[in-house]
């Protein structure tokens, strides 16, 4: 072993399949001198890699989740460790197999074409012990493989050594990271101090405890995934290679079994969540088998096996076969179930790379290692991003109450909009106690209780004669008084709890200098304006969308989303000048936010104000405080709902007099409380306004999404150089807004995709564009008052023709006829934006 | 029944007439308990040779024809007798298999606690072992007649200068259900080959060998050092090698010159077979795998590289 | 032939022992518990005999409520039925143990033609339980047997002595304690374990007496003090090796 090292470029702690990794592709991407550290021994020190199944199915509903898991496939491959042997998902429910159908659409969205859906018979014929009769069918994926997780992080690390970039030390203990100003100084370890203004936690289960070290946090819990080994398989025996069978997945129970030499291995996520705190994982000396494998608990897989004896007797049910090895794996769960990856943002230059499983393990490694280096990855990592949590998502009590519930979801059927039940009522508007009188339905958004739509207004229903929804799965999460409240806003006013806005005030000299230097847009603008700009990251592709209300010479405020908030925060923090000059404060919680739009919201406002909000005084574009009663409200005229107009904002114990007081001028108005569902979907998509996470992604351009301005402002921003580059290219996608021509399908119900579905031509071919990204469904909704249902998409320009009729979406594996209906950014309703300009 | 405090009786096991050492172990221990008092020694069968120089000043040796075979509750028959005799304050034999089960029989004949593989005594308070030595346990034992016997190998012998011990024949009186059980036949080991127990090199290795024919460069080197080869508890539980073949606590224990342990990690079931070696040199590819603290040598590396280099460099000067 | 085989719950250890903070037992929040490696080829005898004679297998254990998991593992692999002597979890001497075992076997009422136990349980090593419990029932025991034999009614053991095996003939009913190797237990099948649950099993609180052979702290020896010279790295530290071999006298 060589010589202790005292300083690094990066020192990276823990050697598992993302810790080798990782620090093979920072060598790769040109750091020289990296350090790579595990307190067990090589090459298995002791984490989840050691014991983890390392089966692959490359796909998964999340985009981001698909990219990383076939980058790491892709890797796996190269190292020649990847034995490909299929996969089937298979149904004993028939609501299992409608999410089947819907894996199919995240397969050609994601460009994983070989995937197919199989029957019974087919299934018997790839796995002849199975007993097909309680399937209904499957969806067979035949690129699924098994990786030697162990062996290819070897690989790479050896690779990494041989090159001269990395110095690897095992049996070496982290006892402390130092941290001074803010920013990461040392790593203190067993065997000495290592001084680096870079260091990564990459030990999985460990990771909290890491974090600890240095006062940032990781928020995942270890919990246990229990599996066992049974043969020898009489027919296993007879097998020319060491997996011939494709792997099982038996969605329904949570369980699945795949051939692993002449055994067959069984695991199972259909035991009770089994938790465990980090402090607790043994010493690797005080462990009976490793740190990360618990004594199995043979009751909580009891019922288990009689599900795998239904699915494979004449394995499972053969006397010969022997139980031969039982675990409970450790394995790192998160809050919403993504990795958690990038620099904390409690200490500049410590960065995690967390909850990472073996499928995506390399194709973390490679993303990470381009964000550290080059301040981007290729892949957009944004629902892993480790600065997404907010202040309550980072604690114990939170991680524990989500993975608790997760875990049972496991390949469970989670519907895109499902709601959280633990954990809840953390954040509550001012204005909380009034919704609840009118009934209101709450969604969570970054913690706060939102209103998604009300009850009380069910007798809109009616009036407006808004059809409900046939099928059951489209009909879910959602109620038809959303759209009964948009054409009630559209036709009187609306009123929206906008609580869960983050909000931000930038202030001092620098605060000019530093917003210019972050967004998109020209923020050197009057004050009283408001302007709306994307966030770019190097790569000109969006990082974010927001708006910024210059409220001084020397002061503005940032309103983004919720969710996002966070992310957005770190992200303007990361930019404040280091002399000083300009500070980010976080006021999100001073400040509460109602929105009212619609054609009578100024009368509305009007009679609540002695200011003049007319459109001469007050025009689009612009705030300014006025008087509401005793309160001084912050109004800012702006809409994304498309409608006539005002955020208004009030500090957050005022929030439920400035509600009453609207409600009651808005009673002549027949002023209608609406939910998210119009301000996110229904309002938004007929204005074709885009959303951040759903169409603005760092994988798409300004000029692709249509946003760009006729000149670029001459102060320098992040990604201009790239969006100069882009305005000179032909875009390679254009994102346009289509509607479905015909909803019904071939069981006869109407139906209504929800997003994220492919977009083909009617024979089904999928669009790939000249980047090789397919077309799909980036937001879908009703627009009530145009009458259609509108698709988002970005499509190759080929395809990007008004009026073309050559496209479906596909849905449910049926293909649904669209209509490109709008090319670019304008609205499907109101496309002169009188509205919100009246 | 009222016991002497300082009278200390010792069961020998002989190899005919040679005590065990094991049982010479048990006399060194026993010494101390005695405060100097000459120790009683009780044997069967033939008498054991130069008990004197162990401090032993009584041999009671008991005569039968029964002894001519093993019957361990006739043995544990004659020490019951004796201690009646004798009311000794102790009753010590070796630890060994025989002693143990002799040991058990005179205290489930006298309805008295035994101590069992004891590593210390003082009066009625003992220290034995647990987990094959891996654990130790401090107890007091509640009788007038403290029954225990002695681990192996924990003490060193130590002789005495005495006189020839003074002899006291008897002849136990042996019920039916005393000589019910006894060895009646013997089977022979299949000859060929170095038997692990009494092997002078022992060259093993654990799960790292990767399958029963990952064996052949570890009999390879075994062979070459004529020595035999041994495997852990998760090998012979694979099927990869016999029973026969395990070291450790549930399998044989082994006293070796050197033993070689490769791809082994030190886990307790295995390190209570092999603390009897003389010498332990561990091949791993974990500088901090638990054998390392337990071993003399050490070869940081994957045994299926480090073997066949051993084996080839002994070879190579041998000129083979 | 009935025959009964008892068992005892002890956990599986690591490369290190670690005590609760009282020095009275083995930490054991994260260790898996089984038998005595001698039990199981005991529990697989038991099987292998009823499957050959017929008879009924029953497992007995006296240990904690949890112990029914290791009963119900002996089932697993074939035990038709299970009794279970249920302690607090404080350990029971050996003197104590014997006496439970013995009330049991009496209560049970069942004519086994052979107790089976293992030769030492793997924790406390007293090398006495079932030598006890043949004297109070009044049966011959033989021990540290590696090979059973029965034919009409009498028992063939088969017991490792000085490179060869002695052999014991002794008639039925008898008490054998056995060591690992008398066979090579078989993995519990998947409809082993689902039979094994619902089996029956036998729960009585037996009354514990005084301990005569009093435990009062456990301590964990203090290491050998070794840290092993290290001779080098993979394949180079062949000659080291040898010159060492050659040192201690063995080549």
């Amino acid at each position: 072993m060589s010589e202790f090292a005292d300083s690094a470029r990066a020192v990276v702690i823990g050697c598992g399949i993302v810790g080798n990794s990782l620090a093979y592709h920072l060598t790769r991407q040109g750091w020289t001198d990296v350090v790579l550290i595990d307190k067990g021994p090589l090459p298995n020190p002791g984490g989840s890699t050691g014991h983890a199944s390392n089966f692959i199915f490359p796909v998964d509903h999340s985009k981001e989740m698909t990219q990383l898991t076939l980058e790491s496939q892709g890797q796996y491959i190269e190292l020649g460790v990847n034995t490909e042997c299929g996969g089937i998902e298979v149904a004993r429910t028939e609501e299992r197999m409608e999410e089947l159908r819907r894996r199919m659409a995240s397969a050609k969205s994601w460009g994983v074409d070989s995937a197919r859906l199989v029957t019974p018979a087919e299934i018997k014929e790839l796995v002849p012990f199975i007993d097909e009769s309680i399937l209904l069918g499957g969806f067979y994926s035949p690129t699924v493989s098994v990786v030697d997780s162990l062996r290819a992080g070897t690989l790479m690390r050896e690779a990494a050594v041989e090159s001269g970039a990395l110095t690897v030390f095992a049996s070496t203990e982290v006892a402390g990271i130092d941290v001074e100003h803010g920013r990461v100084t040392r790593v203190r370890t067993s065997r000495g101090d290592i001084e680096a203004e870079t260091v990564v936690i990459a030990c999985g289960v460990w990771g909290p405890l890491l974090a600890a070290m240095a006062g940032a946090r990781i928020p995942l819990v270890p919990m246990v995934h229990q599996m066992i080994d049974i043969g020898p398989v009489p027919r296993f025996e007879k097998t020319s290679k060491a997996i011939e069978y494709p792997i099982v997945r038996d969605m329904d129970v949570l369980m699945y079994e795949r051939q692993d030499g002449i055994g067959l291995e069984v695991g199972s996520y259909a035991h009770r969540s089994i938790q465990h705190d980090p402090e607790e994982i043994p010493s690797i000396e005080a462990a009976a088998l490793s740190p990360t494998e618990f004594p199995f608990t043979q009751t909580d897989f009891d019922p288990q096996l009689a599900d795998a004896l239904d699915l494979m007797p004449e394995i499972v049910g053969d006397e010969s076969v022997g139980v031969k090895y039982s675990i409970n794996g450790l394995i790192s769960l998160t809050p919403d179930g993504m990795p958690i990856l990038g620099e904390t943002p409690e200490v500049k230059g410590l960065w995690s790379a967390a909850a990472v499983w073996v499928k995506e393990g390399p194709g973390v490694g490679k993303s990470l290692a381009e964000w550290m280096v080059h301040g981007e990855s290729h892949i957009d990592l944004h629902s892993s991003d480790i600065s997404r949590f907010h202040p309550h998502q980072q604690t114990r009590a939170h991680v524990r109450a989500r993975t608790f519930e997760a875990f049972p979801k496991t390949y469970g059927i989670v519907h895109p909009s499902e709601q959280w039940a633990s954990d809840r009522n953390l954040r509550l508007s001012p204005m909380h106690e009034r919704q609840k009188e009118l009934g209101a339905v709450f969604y969570e958004a970054a913690g706060w209780e939102r209103p998604q739509w009300y009850e009380a207004n069910e007798p809109l229903v009616a009036r407006y004669g808004v059809a409900a929804r046939e099928a059951e799965w489209d009909a879910r999460w959602w109620s038809p008084i959303i759209n009964a409240e948009h054409l009630a806003m559209r036709e009187h006013a609306g009123l929206f709890d906008l609580s869960a806005f983050a909000i931000f005030d930038v202030n001092g000299a620098g605060a000019l200098d530093a917003l210019q230097r972050a967004v998109l847009a020209q923020v050197d603008v009057a004050v009283g304006r408001v302007v709306y700009t994307p966030v770019l990251g190097r790569g000109g592709g969006f990082k974010s969308d927001l708006t910024i209300m210059r409220l001084g010479d020397d002061s503005f405020r940032i309103v983004t989303g919720g969710a996002h908030g966070m992310a957005d925060k770190k992200l303007f923090a990361d930019l404040l000048p280091a002399d000083g000059s300009a500070s980010l404060v976080d006021v999100t919680t001073a400040w509460t936010t109602i929105g009212v739009w619609g054609p009578r919201a100024r009368d509305i406002l009007a009679a609540v104000t002695s200011d003049d909000v007319s459109n001469e005084a007050f025009p689009f574009g612009t705030c300014r405080t006025i008087e509401i009663g005793s309160q001084l409200v912050l109004a800012s005229r702006i809409s994304y709902v498309g409608d006539l107009g005002w955020e208004l904002y009030v500090p957050i114990e005022q929030g439920a007099r400035l509600w009453d007081v609207l409600w009651e001028a808005g009673r002549p108005h027949s002023l209608t409380a609406c939910g998210i569902g119009v301000y996110g979907t229904t309002g938004r998509l007929e204005k074709c306004y885009r959303a951040y996470a759903a169409e603005l992604e760092s994988e798409y351009t300004v000029v692709e999404a249509g946003m760009q301005r006729p000149k670029v402002k001459e102060q320098d921003f992040v990604g201009k150089e790239s969006h100069l580059r882009h305005r000179e290219e032909e875009p390679a996608a254009i994102l346009c807004t289509l509607t479905i021509d015909d909803h019904s399908s071939a069981s006869g119900l109407a139906r209504y995709p929800l997003g994220r579905e492919p977009i083909t031509l009617r024979d089904g071919t999928p669009l790939t564009d000249a980047k090789g990204r397919r077309s799909y469904v980036t937001s879908a909704g009703t627009g009530p008052s145009v009458g259609k249902y509108i698709l988002m998409a970005y499509l190759p320009p080929e395809y990007a023709v008004e009026g073309s009729q050559e496209l479906a979406v596909e849905y449910m594996t049926e293909r649904f006829p669209v209509t490109v209906d709008v090319v670019g950014p304008r609205p499907i309703f109101d496309p002169e934006n009188a509205r919100i300009r009246s | 029944m009222t016991p002497s405090t300082r009278k200390v009786l010792v069961v020998i096991e002989h190899a005919d007439g040679a005590p065990t050492e094991p049982s010479l172990q048990a006399l060194t221990f026993a010494r101390p308990l005695a405060a100097g008092e000459p120790l009683h020694a009780l044997a069967v069968g033939l008498a054991p040779r130069g008990l004197g120089d162990h401090g032993v000043g009584t041999l009671h040796l008991a005569e039968h024809e029964a002894f001519g075979s093993y019957a361990p509750a006739a043995v544990a028959r004659s020490v019951v007798e004796t201690i009646q005799r004798l009311t000794p304050s102790a009753v010590i034999a070796a630890g060994s298999e025989l002693g143990n089960e002799v040991m058990a029989h005179v205290a489930a004949m006298l309805d008295l606690p035994l101590a069992a593989n004891c590593v210390s005594a003082t009066g009625a308070d003992v220290t034995r072992i647990r987990w094959g030595g891996s654990l130790l346990e401090e107890a007091t034992v509640h009788a007038d007649t403290v029954l225990l016997t002695v681990q192996p190998h924990t003490v060193a012998v130590e002789t005495t200068t005495a006189e020839e011990p003074a002899g006291e024949l008897f002849t136990p009186e042996l019920s039916a259900a005393d000589l019910a059980v006894r060895v009646t036949g013997r089977v022979e080991a299949a000859t060929g080959g170095v038997s692990l127990a009494d092997a002078k090199v022992v060259v093993s290795a654990g799960r790292g060998a990767g399958s029963a024919e990952g064996f052949g460069i570890i009999e390879e080197l075994a062979g070459l050092l004529g020595g035999a080869v041994g495997c852990s508890r998760a090998v012979t539980m694979a099927g990869w090698r016999p029973h026969t073949d395990q070291v450790g606590q549930t399998g044989t224990k082994i006293a070796p010159e050197i033993y070689i342990a490769s791809g082994i990690s030190g886990a307790t079931q295995h390190m209570a077979g092999c603390k009897g070696a003389k010498k332990i040199l561990a091949i791993n590819t974990d500088p901090d795998a638990p054998i390392f603290a337990s071993a003399d040598y050490g070869v940081i590396g994957d045994l299926r590289e480090v073997v066949p280099a051993i084996s080839a460099e002994i070879r190579r000067v041998k000129g083979l | 032939m009935n025959v009964l085989t008892c068992v005892k719950r002890v956990p599986m250890t690591g490369g290190t022992i670690v005590l609760t903070e009282d020095e009275q037992a083995i930490e054991t929040r994260h260790l898996g518990f089984t038998i005595s490696p001698h039990e199981e080829c005991g529990v697989e005898e038991a099987v292998r005999l009823v499957e050959a004679h017929g008879g009924e297998s029953v497992v007995l254990t006296l240990g904690p409520a949890e112990a029914e998991e290791q009963l119900r593992d002996c089932m697993a692999i074939g035990a038709d039925r299970a009794i279970h002597l249920v302690t607090d979890g404080e350990e029971w001497d050996p003197q104590a143990t014997a006496a439970a075992v013995v009330d049991a076997i009496r209560a049970d009422g069942t004519a086994y033609a052979l107790i089976l136990f293992g030769n030492e349980s793997a924790d406390a090593g007293n090398y006495q339980v079932a030598i006890r419990v043949a004297h109070a029932l009044g049966l011959p025991v033989v021990s540290g047997i590696k090979g059973i034999g029965v034919s009409d009614g009498q028992l063939r053991c088969e017991r490792e002595s000085g490179g060869g095996r002695d052999v014991y003939e002794l008639p039925l009913p008898a008490v054998v304690s056995v060591l690992e190797g008398l066979n090579l237990p078989r993995y519990p099948s998947v409809p082993g374990r689902m039979r094994a649950k619902s089996k029956p099993v036998a729960a009585s609180i037996p009354s514990r007496p005084e301990s005569r052979l009093e435990r009062k702290r456990l301590v964990v020896p203090a290491g050998q003090g070794k840290q092993a010279e290290i001779l080098g790295q993979g394949a180079d530290a062949a000659p080291r090796v040898v010159e060492i071999l050659q040192q201690i006298g063995v080549l």
